[in-house]
């Protein structure tokens, strides 16, 4: 296989893979500091995912009311629904202070306030030290935060004269005699051309996958790469069955509208005109939690309270803030709206429902950001091997994720990573190279690459989208649930079958999108086996025959290890929330009736 | 329904195996499709070519990876609806114009980032920010980047400035003096003089002739010719 692509070899300290926003921040941290890294990535780093972020990021600077960190960290348990680790919870939340302060300094053109500070919004479930008065926690660049916040941290790392290596795909992590990872496998798409990246760490940095489902705000590009090269090292994921549906996904493109058009006002009605969410959520209302406002909404339609001709949708309302609020706080949602919707928000509410938008299972790893695995009933690092941003599971999301702590964890544990590697990369051994390294990966390749079968990826993608979207959404019951575990299975199976149009070397995206399914199909089993085992009701894992939360027995994430995916064996183990904070300056949340 | 058919007319060009561009032509039924031009090409590339060749991401109008050339048009390919821009049920979609091409719909832009390099774009500030607080800015200061900050690097306004085309190598193009406007225009940097410095130059900047097709052009609802007549002016200022 060597002797038919010619092979281009580079080392560095560290290769960072992925350039959104936990990717650059790891990239910059780490080049500031001195070691050679090297980014990768398969869109020119501004046209990561990053940039569709609208509303905010979270940090407690108390810029509109009094706020402190210790409610965010409160609020931030309370979200998880008590399956996020209290130890990384306090990190982030108490390092989201500095983290933000830093992104101003850095030149991130934040909304201002009348005294000139940073702009801060109410978001979803957070609140101040009485856990009722509504906090403004949210700081915002209009609703344009992870644009913003993207292209500031691109020009840090243009500032540190990072390298860059862009419109290349990861294929495969290398690993070194004793499991460490020691590397990666990279094709780059404009010359065609094969590169193995070999280092003393790599850092995962590759984002979500919503794209496993048909209805999803995420933009094409998330396909769950970073968590499927994981898996194919024997990696666990962790907690995948917690996938976050956005109540406000335009009816029927999937374009989001942020949860900050509520924080400004907006509110929800169904078919009747009934602002409904007064009757599930009496005083948090509108501005719940995800998971508890995707519920609502769903159960409204299910009882025939949706709007349109198919009664399959809700209404969100602007109309009432006036046109100078939207122009100021609003004005890319007002845009989005009128092209996906054909709606002016000044007049007419917009149609939403309920569409998959962030995955908070991922990569388990430390708040270091080091990914572990579990042997024998004990944690242990995995070697060389990192992982930040929305591939990883911290967990500091647990069950459900509060509205702009993603962007939040994206730089906190982007730093965590670089501060880490800091300390530990001395000590982390030189890779020992051999020269048939990446034979597997560039095997895997030339079949993709070659593959003549009937089925288009197109057609199988199609029904992977249409599995996980009929059997793992918002309700669920052991019903879809096991018919789900038995049909993802059938349509992996379907991978033999393949066949792509394009054989060639250069600019390959009918190869690299058959890749990225292939990716998808291993993680999507293991979110469908996971929701199928856990028999409970939990954030975002809504089971209409469990519907109590049960901690006693399911306290605790799930860890999915994909052993043989065309086979379909998936092995489920668990591993034990960390419920204690990582010292004393603030109090453990112990678990308790979550409402809103 | 009856079929609601529009002929999409596509570059193709696949270094590998062609030597000269090509056009080829698919049926799109709008009835059974997305509304937007990526939804067609897409469906093109699902269901009847999959080595159709383009760039996208957010399919959204805010990453900047679709932009190309459509119905004689830069603008991004997910936000521009199939219907408004068809004519006689025939749709042409070509590269952004004047860039080499990569591969079908793909131009290299590695000229266009590396241009966006060059003017340095990040904070330059010699007074240190109040420690561990945000540098202050008026909602006023603020207000002044409205317009710059937005902008997604998608190169229609570039590739559609006749300045550019014959002079890439040497003028900077709408979207990058747009970039340096951006920092020019900060209250919080402080480096407006130097940052004119490198500006004034008889390519860089004055290859502008005020044509004004890349305010035209931007997707986004952007001036960068505003812009560029704002540098033109501080630079003339300057020598007063
Ligand atoms: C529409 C929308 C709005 C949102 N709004 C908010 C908000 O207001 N606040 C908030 O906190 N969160 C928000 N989120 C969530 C948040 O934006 C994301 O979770 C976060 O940006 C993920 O960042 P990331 O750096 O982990 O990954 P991404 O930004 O997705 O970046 C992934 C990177 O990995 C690269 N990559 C992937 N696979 C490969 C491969 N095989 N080879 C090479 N490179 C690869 C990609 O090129 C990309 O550079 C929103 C999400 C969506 C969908
Ligand atoms: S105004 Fe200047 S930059 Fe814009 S198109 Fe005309 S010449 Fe080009
Ligand atoms: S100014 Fe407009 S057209 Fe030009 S690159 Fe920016 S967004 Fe695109
Ligand atoms: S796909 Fe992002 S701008 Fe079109």
């Amino acid at each position: 296989m060597g002797e038919q692509y010619k092979i281009i070899d580079h080392r560095f300290d560290v290769i960072v893979v992925g350039a959104g926003g936990a990717g650059l921040r790891a990239t910059f941290g780490m080049a500031s500091e001195g070691m050679s890294v090297g980014c990768i990535t398969k869109v020119f780093p501004t046209r990561s995912h990053t940039v569709a972020a609208q509303g905010g990021i979270n940090a407690a600077l108390g810029n509109v009311v009094e706020d402190s960190w210790r409610n965010h960290f409160f609020d931030t348990v309370k979200g998880a629904d008590w399956l996020g680790d209290q130890d990384a919870i306090q990190y982030m939340t108490q390092q989201a202070i500095p983290a933000v302060i830093e992104l101003e300094n850095a030149g991130l053109p934040f909304s201002r306030t009348e005294e000139g500070k940073i702009y801060q919004r109410p978001f979803g479930g957070q609140y101040l030290a009485d856990h009722k008065t509504i906090a403004h926690r949210t700081c915002a660049a209009a609703d344009r935060t992870g644009h913003a916040m993207l292209h500031t941290l691109y020009q840090e790392c243009l500032r540190h004269k990072a390298n860059f290596f862009v419109e290349y795909i990861a294929l495969d992590l290398l690993q070194g005699p004793d499991g460490e990872v020691n590397g990666v496998m990279a094709y780059c798409m404009e010359d065609g051309s094969i590169h193995r990246f070999t280092a003393k760490a790599v850092v995962l940095a590759t984002g979500g996958y919503g794209r496993a489902y048909l209805s999803t705000t995420n933009a094409h590009i998330c396909t769950g790469d970073g968590q499927a090269m994981a898996a194919r090292i024997g990696v666990p994921l962790q907690d995948m069955e917690m996938v976050q549906f956005h109540p406000t996904g335009i009816y029927p493109a999937g374009c989001l509208i942020t949860e900050g058009a509520r924080g400004e006002g907006g509110y929800l009605t169904n078919a009747d005109g009934e602002r409904f969410m007064e009757r599930y959520a009496p005083t948090a209302k509108d501005l719940a939690s995800r998971d508890v406002v995707s519920r609502a909404e769903t159960l409204e339609i299910l009882e025939g309270r949706g709007g349109g001709p198919n009664k399959d949708h809700c209404f969100l309302h602007l109309e009432h803030l006036g046109a100078d609020v939207l122009a100021e706080k609003l004005p890319g949602i007002s845009e989005t709206a009128r092209i996906f919707a054909g709606i002016d928000v000044t007049k007419e509410p917009i149609p939403v429902l309920p569409t998959v938008h962030y995955n908070m299972g991922g990569i388990p790893t430390n708040f270091h950001g080091e990914v572990i695995n579990r042997r024998d009933g004990e944690d242990v690092v995995v070697p060389g091997l990192f992982a930040i941003g929305e591939v990883a599971c911290v967990s500091v999301h647990g069950a459900n994720r509060l509205g702009a702590n993603s962007l939040l964890d994206i730089i906190v544990f982007g730093r965590a990573a670089a501060l880490r590697l800091k300390e530990t990369l001395p000590g982390l051994k030189s890779p020992e190279t051999e020269s048939n390294a990446g034979e597997a990966a560039l095997a895997r390749f030339d079949k993709m690459r070659t593959a003549s079968g009937k089925r288009r990826p197109a057609e199988i993608r199609d029904a992977m989208q249409r599995t996980m979207q009929n059997r793992c959404a918002v309700f669920r019951t052991a019903e879809t649930l096991d018919l789900g575990v038995k049909e993802i299975r059938e349509v992996a199976a379907q991978m033999p079958d393949i066949g792509i149009t394009d054989h060639g070397m250069v600019f390959n995206t009918d190869l690299v999108e058959a890749l990225e399914l292939d990716n998808l199909l291993g993680v999507a089993m293991a979110t469908m086996d996971s929701a199928a085992a856990r028999e409970e009701s939990r954030g975002a894992h809504a089971r209409d025959d469990f519907p109590e939360r049960d901690d006693e027995k399911w306290m605790k994430h799930s860890l999915a290890w994909v052993e043989n995916q065309q086979a379909g064996e998936v092995r489920l183990d668990y591993r034990p929330v960390k419920s204690q904070p990582l010292n004393d300056e603030v109090e453990a949340v112990p678990p308790m009736k979550r409402v809103y | 329904m009856s079929a609601n058919k529009v002929v999409f007319e596509v570059y193709r060009y696949n270094p590998e195996s062609d030597q000269e561009p090509h056009y080829d032509e698919f049926d799109v039924d709008l009835n059974d499709c997305g509304p937007m031009v990526l939804d067609g090409l897409l469906k093109i590339k699902n269901e009847q070519d999959g080595g159709l060749t383009l760039r996208r991401s957010c399919r959204e109008g805010v990453c900047g990876s679709c932009a190309m050339n459509i119905g004689g048009t830069n603008t991004l390919a997910c936000t521009q609806d199939i219907s408004s821009v068809a004519k006689n049920g025939r749709l042409k979609i070509t590269p952004l114009p004047h860039q080499e091409v990569v591969k079908d719909l793909v131009p290299d832009l590695t000229h266009f980032y590396a241009q966006y390099e060059s003017i340095e774009p990040w904070l330059k500030s010699e007074s240190p920010a109040a420690e561990g607080r945000e540098r202050l800015q008026s909602k006023q200061d603020r207000e002044a980047l409205d317009g710059h900050y937005e902008c997604i690097m998608c190169a229609c306004c570039s590739t559609s400035c006749p300045s550019y085309w014959w002079n890439s190598d040497r003028f900077m193009g709408p979207a990058v003096l747009l970039a340096a406007h951006r920092w020019i225009v900060d209250s919080r940097d402080e480096s407006e003089g130097e940052r004119l410095d490198q500006l004034e130059d008889p390519f860089r900047l004055y290859r502008c002739h005020t044509i004004m097709n890349c305010t035209s052009a931007c997707p986004k609802g952007l001036n960068p010719a505003k812009a560029i007549a704002d540098i033109k002016k501080r630079l003339a200022l300057r020598k007063l």
